[in-house]
């Protein structure tokens, strides 16, 4: 996994909440046996009118979405499947980054959604309801406008006209390490063959 | 008084079943909230596969523990006749790739063609691979179903699936304990799909994220295993990626009881019983969450929306834009816009076109006989297409002694091979743009069974009235 490095990125959002993963990649998209491919597929069914081309009412379609690096929705993303596939279309579309909205009770994300997009690199950065709606309303008043994401600072700074908005988010501490150092699990976990062994000795 | 004679299930502190089960296979504590957990069980399929086993091969790893792990193709395959010639050359190559992994690392593989293939949730049980007090995952969200036994049992993405054939085990956080208390007698005709379904409208399909569900109450504990399998099945659509229930005399005489290769036999199945006994919350356990549900009053469930937490009874109507709770109302109208639906229309007067009954929610025996009961002697109303594809070739061929597929044919209906078919549609059996369907499924999302195509998740008995009707039936006015 790559180191996941500060970047500055177009903001893309997509105004919905319980954006589950056959959304984000309908199963047609599932049948390939390879890890990469799948960046054209990502919103394939509100992306892309049913005779293929695209659908312009779609944001990530709107010409200055075209290099987006952050993408915005509301609560609950990624609920459903656990299909990684969904965490491969949004990384290989260009994201690096989602921000998504806690509405109370309710959590940004799903939880095998979460855990896919932190085995892949894919930041899931979570803020108040409050702060995404104000997110929402620079994005509609300033489209294509950029964001600095910044892990080590656990910061997104939006780079609006007049002048910069930071928000500040917490990250869990094992994760927020795997991510800065690009870590493998299977490496790390393999140190334990030991541990493991014993554990399977006792039963 | 509880014994405490075996430390690995009992120790002093006051324990929910699922943290007796957790405790017994943390490998070791890495620090900062996670664990290493041991994996007893890996149940493997076509799609989120591949790309794991191609990952073991291009770091040189073998998979660890091949005599733990079971696969076979569900997804992706046909379920008519043709089903062994693919005609779709990526679906092939994806089945093919399996049964090359499965040969060149020696995992267990049940092939399309064999009497013991099916959906992957429905043969784990059915083959004794599952039993109590295990954990068990798979790339797949609906391996909650398991949790039926007393097991903990979750879903995981690709890049677990290949952590834990290469370690037989899993990083993870312990979730929180939410118990899920069904309290009351079923009236007829009312069944576990419908008291999982009322859960999610309740609580949302967030209501359980980080959380693990334990099902009790007199109402899981009349269930048979069919409909606790059921009601784990769906744990993830209230957000949680487990849901169990402790075991008793229904789960031990399920797993004595048939051909289950798997599951230990006589003096070692007693030996297992004793211990399986041990796997329950204790009385004065903790849970961090809570919800108590009076079933007695329940009626039949039936979705209304993009989301399975959108539903109601089937006496009520769709409800207005602002009397959701778990739903924005801009999210409701949404919803609607796309089921092609209005406020106020009652659930009764939604005529549907296409019924399918099947799945690792309702694809079991117990399920097509609740569906068989429904429609015998009667006929599809016209115009509408019904498909039955069970869930296991085991239950097919069980069904079929039962003459229930005679009475699905005579009915009208498409009886099936098994496979997960239009539950997620990535094989041919799919729903056309605005084709409205009521089925025995897990999810209503948009697309999910085929671009446009709007669902309606009801349970089998449900599904057949409505085959029979044109619409859907409060099916209590009809046993």
């Amino acid at each position: 996994m790559d180191k996941f490095v500060t970047f500055t990125g177009v903001i893309a959002g997509v105004d919905r909440a319980n954006i589950d993963t056959d959304a984000l990649i309908p199963k047609e998209h599932l049948k390939s046996i390879k890890r990469t491919g799948f960046g054209s597929a990502l919103f394939s069914d509100w992306r892309y009118n049913n005779d293929g081309s695209n659908n312009p009412n779609f944001v990530l379609n709107r010409p200055e979405m075209a290099a987006a690096q952050v993408l915005v929705a509301r609560n609950n993303f990624g609920c459903g499947s656990s299909r990684e596939h969904a965490v491969w279309a949004v990384i290989q579309y260009g994201f690096k980054a989602v921000i998504a909205a806690r509405e109370g009770e309710i959590p940004a994300y799903a939880d095998i959604f979460r855990n896919n997009c932190g085995k892949n690199g894919l930041l899931t950065i979570e803020l108040t309801s409050a702060q995404v709606e104000e997110i929402f309303q620079i994005l509609g008043r300033e489209p294509g406008v950029k964001g600095t994401v910044s892990l080590e600072k656990q910061t997104v700074t939006i780079h609006t006209q007049k002048g910069d908005v930071v928000y500040t988010f917490d990250a869990d501490p094992v994760l927020r390490n795997k991510l800065l150092n690009g870590l493998d699990d299977i490496a790390e976990t393999l140190l334990f063959e030991a541990d493991i062994a014993a554990y399977e000795a006792r039963q | 008084m509880r014994a405490t004679e075996n430390p690995t299930f009992v120790g002093l502190m006051k324990k929910t079943l699922f943290d007796k089960i957790w405790d017994a296979h943390v490998v070791k504590d890495l620090g900062n909230g996670e664990v290493l957990l041991y994996i007893d069980r890996h149940l493997v399929h076509e799609v989120t596969s591949p790309q794991a086993f191609e990952g073991l091969r291009l770091a040189g790893r073998p998979v660890r523990s091949p005599e733990r792990t079971f696969a076979t193709m569900d997804h992706n395959v046909p379920t008519d006749e043709n089903r062994m010639n693919i005609s779709d050359p990526i679906a092939k190559a994806q089945v093919d790739a399996l049964t090359e992994n499965c040969s060149t690392t020696r995992v267990t593989l049940f092939p399309l063609g064999d009497d013991r293939q099916g959906v992957i949730h429905i043969i784990g049980p059915e083959q004794g691979i599952v039993l109590p007090g295990m954990t068990v995952v798979c790339g797949d969200s609906h391996t909650a179903t398991h949790g039926a036994f007393g097991s903990i049992a979750f879903g995981i993405g690709t890049s677990e699936v290949e952590h834990v054939l290469a370690t037989q085990t899993m990083r993870q956080t312990k979730p929180k304990n939410y118990r899920v208390e069904f309290t009351g007698k079923l009236q007829r005709g009312v069944t576990a799909k419908d008291m999982v379904l009322k859960l999610i409208g309740m609580i949302g399909t967030a209501g359980g994220t980080g959380c693990a569900f334990e099902f009790c109450g007199e109402a899981i504990r009349a269930l048979s295993m069919e409909g606790r399998l059921t009601i784990c099945n769906m744990a993830i659509e209230g957000g949680a990626r487990a849901g169990l229930v402790a075991p008793d005399q229904i789960t031990f005489d399920y797993i004595a009881k048939g051909s289950r290769s798997y599951a230990p036999k006589g003096e070692a199945l007693e030996k297992s019983i004793k211990e399986w006994k041990k796997l329950y919350s204790d009385e004065d356990a903790v849970f961090d969450h809570s919800i108590t549900i009076d079933v007695s009053t329940l009626a039949p469930q039936v979705t209304w929306g993009t989301s399975p937490g959108m539903v109601t009874d089937v006496t009520g109507v769709v409800p207005a834009l602002d009397a959701v709770p778990e739903y924005s109302p801009a999210g409701v109208r949404a919803a609607l816009d796309y089921m092609g639906l209005e406020p106020g229309v009652k659930m009764t007067d939604i005529r549907i076109e296409t019924v399918f009954i099947g799945s690792c929610t309702n694809g079991r025996l117990e399920d097509l006989r609740e569906a068989a009961q429904m429609i015998k002697g009667k006929k599809v109303a016209a115009g509408v297409r019904m498909l039955v594809v069970p869930g296991s070739e085991a239950v097919r061929h069980a069904a079929e002694k039962e003459n229930l597929d005679r009475i699905f044919l005579d009915a009208g209906a498409e009886w099936r091979f098994a496979g997960c078919s239009m539950c997620l549609a990535m094989n041919a059996d799919k729903l056309r743009d605005k084709e409205r369907c009521a089925s025995t499924s897990n999810r209503n999302f948009e697309g999910r069974q085929g671009k446009g195509g709007r669902t309606h998740l009801v349970s089998p008995a449900m599904a057949a009235a409505a085959a029979v009707a044109g619409h859907f039936v409060d099916i209590r006015e009809e046993i």
